[in-house]
């Protein structure tokens, strides 16, 4: 265990590196010149140039990964280029509100997919299971947008329920989560249901059937821990969806999350931002999977890390 | 020695720059009260010599004060720190008398040095200031550095002389820009590069409170050196929020003003709705929107093809695409600007025309193109009504929609033959002609990565605008007007450009809000003249 | 406690099979409905998908509600809306499922072979798996719309560059509990192959899972390609595509629902489809699981 801990944190750090790597590098090679952004449009080309020079943009590109990394290293994550700010205090004072809405809208995902996976494997083939599969599609198919603006609209504006949007407080919390929620609730369900209705067919269910215990205890103490595995994994996959950002809701929302931060620096070529919210989300990203391994064999104790 | 006393120079008509008489504001105005503004994009910072976006233009103008100012909702000048000035007869040199007892938020009074000290600032290339080109008549400006700029003389604490290198009209407008705002230096040291999270200047508020990403609270300034004003007590601002749900938050009275104006998705719905139009406040807007033809590209550097594309845009039918929320443009400037060539009708659409010129120039098959476009709405829309246009008269052109980053660095790189400048379009930073040409029809910007996306240069004309700009004379604005209407339609001879519309502000206000109409379609203070609005109840 | 009725059906030929599960043929009718209609859209369109023409728009510049002489209204630039969705399926069947079938197939490839054989090999491809997951993904897309000319195949090679990864994480760890579950360790025992294993036990266990991500991803990778339109991968405008259709208009969901709710509801009848099809397919093709939904 402690071996393979080592090895996956060793390896883990490798891949934050390799990430690192190739966002400069795509950054590098990207035909859009950061500093025309900051000198404005009546720049004159010496200026240009010499703000070139003062960021070290004239430097090859060894040079300026080296660079950057020699200070990250030593926790400098450097200053955005436009907005002169350090991009460590920008990504800090968002990341709480992704944090929190990821937490929020995961919770969502689990309790409805859950929910209903559950329900159309136990009602398989019937108009519940039909239904629940419907759903499932519509939800995944829904434009982010459009689901955003009806809840709210409906919520927030007509029914006055919760405030039209915001952060702060768990009122606020509520909407966006929820609309993350049903979104993403699809996968669960389907996950859920599948593997859900894999397990039912397995001996040992069948076995505890004809024991005698009762539905509900078969299913929630016998089937679902070892149904849930591939969803253990889809939530690891889902911190990926999230820390990539969800900008529309985001916005829609009014959070202050991470995810209009790296749009407006994506749009801009600030580097430092982009570079940072990358760095940061990809070892969101690394930690939700090495965790979703680590617990794998808790719920499945079939499963042995090598 | 010419003096030119505040208080008596009253030169409105085409006096460009003149003084007018000072602004008095709505004497129904009643102090208080506070205000939410929301707007999508962050606040980058309130750094003035930094900022330089939609959102932080006019909170700027609102904590900093430059030398000159403008009349509240106007474009006429009007002093603002600088009590008065005089002007050499040679127009090289500027004296600026200050105000007394103007006071910095940090309560220490605003004296010479702090001027100074401020215009080596924004022109010091490590500052990284956007706006440090508009300083360029400045004697000294080329060694501009750590060591200041040599033009810029203090003569006794409340007396600035700031010499020019080359006669420049424009050089009060210069004045007025928030680059141009006067900072005190002990503040920057403190704050070093995050000054423009902490603002210390003169203006009207003060910044009280920043959420980053999430809001700012902007408090009085009870000691602000203009008698009465502010009314507001103090302005919120919410940042990150979505247009729309900017909207619904106005009916619902949640907002005072959605910053960003009425998305265009909701603006039937406004418009139908009496008691909702009657809230809406229109204006005109400095704003051309336009598509460059690369007169270094084939076909584009003859010609008839440029003007066969001038023949063949619908503009009547790209502004009902837009709800008819601009008008259709006939040359570069916009109608509000001094200078703007009366009478003069452009090209007129006319296909068959536009056919015809292209045969002549042996394209009578037409040509495959590409037309770049910043890929939000309505841009791409409009994109594809242009390429609609060209095909109807032979010519393919290919979209390439593509963030903004990526089609400035298409159009200064010469890479793109065809740019629709929608959403990066020309808006002017002072109301003078020349603000117009130099960096994006003169031969300064079309060299490598400038924003003359055309890269037209022509070197009369460059001399032209030149000749105009050193009619700095107040006396001799009527002539120089002349003479930028005059390059202009120079520049429409040669169609580097087709001017398609000049866009028509559409914003909103609660019912609650006071002040006349002008001061939430600021020509200047864009989008909104904080300074002067107030609240009714 | 649940219908098992499904497994006592009698075997007989697979395709009879097939038609009589009357939702597959519903299924099947539906795709075919789509094919058809990408296939013969210059036939079947009453208007050119590109034509803004002067009646499809109002004075004021609005689109023309469903009904009337626009069969399923107008968008905002005066285009016949019914004539787009014909000619977008083109690009959304490419899209919705060649790409997303090949981001299935590598991910089930990677994920399998990870999970099955574990050791080196599957600790450097799951580490890939990681990287590729934590790599911006937009970013990618808006170097390489910088680099190529935008088209259909870059977009359809950008999205099963990205997507493949998401399946092999969840096929991997399905693989790693099936290959420790006891039938499989009898299997060993037996002296079954390699092969025999993968094929004939853990292959028919993933399949449920390889329907799920399969179908539910059509819905998500046609929207996708919207995303990547707008960063300049991809189709550009004016060619149509049903995600382009919906991210173009949702802003005016309001005031023109018919230009969200149409493209979103073939969309979703697409993948739906696609579900029952495969869903029967799983039933016909592998007996040990037959009866399953």
């Amino acid at each position: 265990m402690a071996g393979y801990l080592l090895r996956r944190l060793i390896q883990s750090a490798l891949i934050l590196l390799g990430v690192s790597f190739v966002t400069f590098f795509l950054l590098y090679v990207l035909p859009a010149d950061p500093v025309r952004q900051i000198a404005g449009r009546s720049a004159t080309a010496e200026t240009v140039e010499n703000i070139r020079q003062q960021l070290g943009l004239d430097k090859p590109f060894v040079v300026q990964y080296a660079r950057y990394m020699g200070a990250l290293v030593q926790g400098d994550m450097g200053r955005s280029y436009l907005q002169k700010t350090e991009v460590a205090e920008l990504i800090w004072s968002r990341l709480p509100a992704t944090l929190l809405l990821m937490l929020g809208a995961i919770t969502c995902e689990l309790v409805l997919g859950l929910t209903m996976g559950i329900a159309a494997a136990l009602w398989r083939g019937k108009t519940v299971d039909q239904v629940l599969m419907m759903t499932s599609f519509v939800t995944v198919s829904a434009p982010q947008f459009v689901v955003s603006l009806l809840l709210l609209y409906v919520f927030a504006v007509k029914l006055g329920w919760f405030p039209i949007g915001g952060y702060g407080t768990f009122a606020h919390l509520v909407l966006p989560a929820v609309t993350l929620g049903i979104l993403g609730s699809g996968w669960y369900s389907r996950m859920m249901r599948s593997s859900m209705i894999d397990v039912l067919r397995a001996d040992y269910i069948r076995t505890a059937r004809a024991k005698g215990l009762t539905r509900a205890r078969v299913v929630l103490r016998h089937a679902l821990p070892n149904a849930i595995l591939p969803v253990i994994a889809m939530i690891g996959i889902d911190i990926g969806i999230f820390m990539g950002g969800i900008v529309v809701v985001e916005s829609v929302f009014g959070w202050p999350g991470i995810g209009q931060l790296a749009w407006q620096a994506i749009q801009r070529v600030d580097i430092p931002i982009i570079m940072g919210v990358t760095l940061v989300s990809a070892f969101a990203i690394v930690l939700g999977n090495l965790l979703a391994d680590l617990i794998a064999p808790f719920i499945d104790p079939r499963i042995t890390l090598r | 020695m010419k003096k030119l006393l505040a208080s008596t120079a009253v030169m409105l008509a085409l006096g460009l720059p003149a003084l007018a008489q000072d602004y008095t504001p709505d004497p129904a105005a009643k102090a208080g009260g506070t205000i939410t503004v929301t707007y999508k994009d962050d606040v980058a910072t309130l750094d003035p010599a930094i900022g330089y976006d939609w959102q932080n233009w006019s909170m700027i103008k609102s904590l900093f004060d430059g030398l000159m100012d403008y009349v509240p909702g106007t474009t006429e000048l009007r002093p603002g720190l600088a009590e008065s000035y005089e002007i050499t007869p040679d127009g090289l040199a500027y004296t600026f008398k200050l105000r007394a007892g103007v006071k910095f938020h940090n309560g220490r009074e605003m004296t010479a040095e702090d001027v100074k000290y401020s215009l080596d600032r924004v022109t010091n290339p490590e500052t990284q200031s956007p706006g440090a080109g508009f300083f360029g008549a400045i004697a000294g400006f080329e060694n501009a550095g750590a060591g200041g700029l040599s033009g810029v003389e203090v003569v006794d604490p409340s007396t600035v002389k700031i010499t020019l290198s080359r006669p420049d009209a424009t050089f009060l407008h210069v004045m007025a820009l928030n680059f141009a705002s006067v900072v005190p230096k002990e503040a920057v040291d403190e704050a070093g590069a995050d000054f423009g999270k902490k603002p210390v200047g003169t203006g009207a508020f003060k910044l009280a409170e920043w959420t980053l990403g999430q809001r700012l609270v902007f408090e009085k300034n009870a000691d602000y050196w203009r008698a009465g004003v502010p009314f507001l007590d103090s302005v919120v601002f919410e940042v990150g929020q979505e247009p729309v749900v900017a909207l619904l938050r106005l009916q619902n009275g949640e907002v005072d003003v959605p910053g960003d104006g009425i998305p265009p998705a909701k603006f039937m719905e406004v418009m139908g709705d009496p008691a909702q139009a009657a809230q809406v406040v229109q204006g005109g807007q400095l704003q051309t929107g336009y598509i460059t033809l690369n007169v270094k590209t084939p076909p584009f550097d003859k010609l008839e093809v440029r003007k066969a594309v001038n023949m063949a845009i619908n503009k009547e039918r790209i502004t009902q695409i837009i709800n008819g929320r601009a008008i259709p443009a006939t040359q570069p400037l916009p109608p509000s600007m001094p200078g703007y060539t009366e009478g003069y009708a452009g090209f007129a659409y006319d296909p068959d025309g536009a056919k015809a010129l292209l045969a002549e120039a042996g394209l009578a098959d037409g040509f495959e193109t590409e037309l770049y476009v910043m890929n939000t709405d309505p841009n791409p829309r409009i994109a594809q009504a242009i390429q609609q246009d060209l095909a109807a008269i032979g010519i393919t052109a290919n979209i390439q929609n593509l963030a903004q980053a990526n089609v400035i660095e298409a159009g200064g790189a010469g890479t793109a033959p065809m740019i629709w400048s929608g959403g990066m379009a020309w808006i002017a930073d002072f109301p003078d002609p020349s603000n117009f040409y130099g960096p994006i029809l003169g031969c300064a910007g079309a060299g490598d990565g400038g924003w003359n996306w055309s890269k037209f240069c022509d070197e009369a004309l460059d001399a032209k605008a030149v000749a105009a700009d050193s009619m700095f004379d107040p006396s001799m604005s009527a002539d120089r007007l002349k003479a930028w209407s005059d390059v202009y339609m120079g520049v429409m001879e040669q169609a580097p450009w087709v001017p398609v519309f000049n866009e028509e502000r559409y914003t909103m206000k609660s019912p609650r809000m006071g002040g006349e109409d002008a001061l939430y379609v600021d020509p200047v203070s864009i989008p909104v003249n904080y300074d002067y609005v107030w609240v009714k109840e | 406690m649940t219908d098992l009725s499904a497994d006592n059906l009698p075997p007989q030929g697979a395709f009879a099979r097939l038609m009589r599960r009357k939702l597959a043929v519903l299924g099947l009718f539906l795709i075919a409905l789509v094919v058809g209609g990408a296939a013969f859209a210059p036939l079947i369109a009453p208007f050119d998908p590109n034509d803004q023409m002067f009646d499809g728009l109002t004075l004021e510049g609005a689109p023309m509600p469903p009904g009337g002489q626009f069969l399923l209204g107008t968008d905002l630039l005066g285009r016949d809306l019914f004539s787009r969705l014909l000619y977008g399926a083109q690009t959304s069947l490419v899209i919705g499922v060649v790409a997303n079938g090949l981001a299935l197939l590598i991910g089930t490839l990677v994920g399998i072979t990870a999970g099955f054989f574990r050791g080196w090999v599957g600790a450097v491809l799951m580490r890939f798996t990681d990287m590729m997951m934590a790599f911006p993904a937009l970013l990618l897309a808006i170097c390489l719309a910088a680099i190529f000319q935008p088209s259909l195949w870059i977009v359809a090679m950008v999205i099963a560059l990205v997507n493949w990864v998401q399946t092999a994480r969840v096929i991997y760890a399905e693989t790693s509990s099936l290959a420790t579950r006891d039938f499989i360790a009898a299997e060993r025992t037996l002296g079954a192959s390699t092969s025999r294993i993968l094929f004939r036990h853990i292959l028919p266990h993933l399949v449920p899972t390889i329907i799920v991500w399969g179908t539910l991803g059509i819905s998500t990778t046609v929207l996708l390609e919207a995303t990547l339109s707008f960063l300049g991968v991809g189709v550009q405008p004016p060619t149509p595509s049903w995600g382009n259709i919906i991210f173009e208009n949702q802003t005016y969901f309001q005031s023109a629902p018919w230009l969200v709710f149409v493209p979103g509801a073939a969309i979703i009848l697409l993948a739906l489809a696609f579900n029952l099809v495969g869903d029967a397919l799983r039933d016909v093709l592998d007996p040990t699981q037959r009866g399953r939904d």
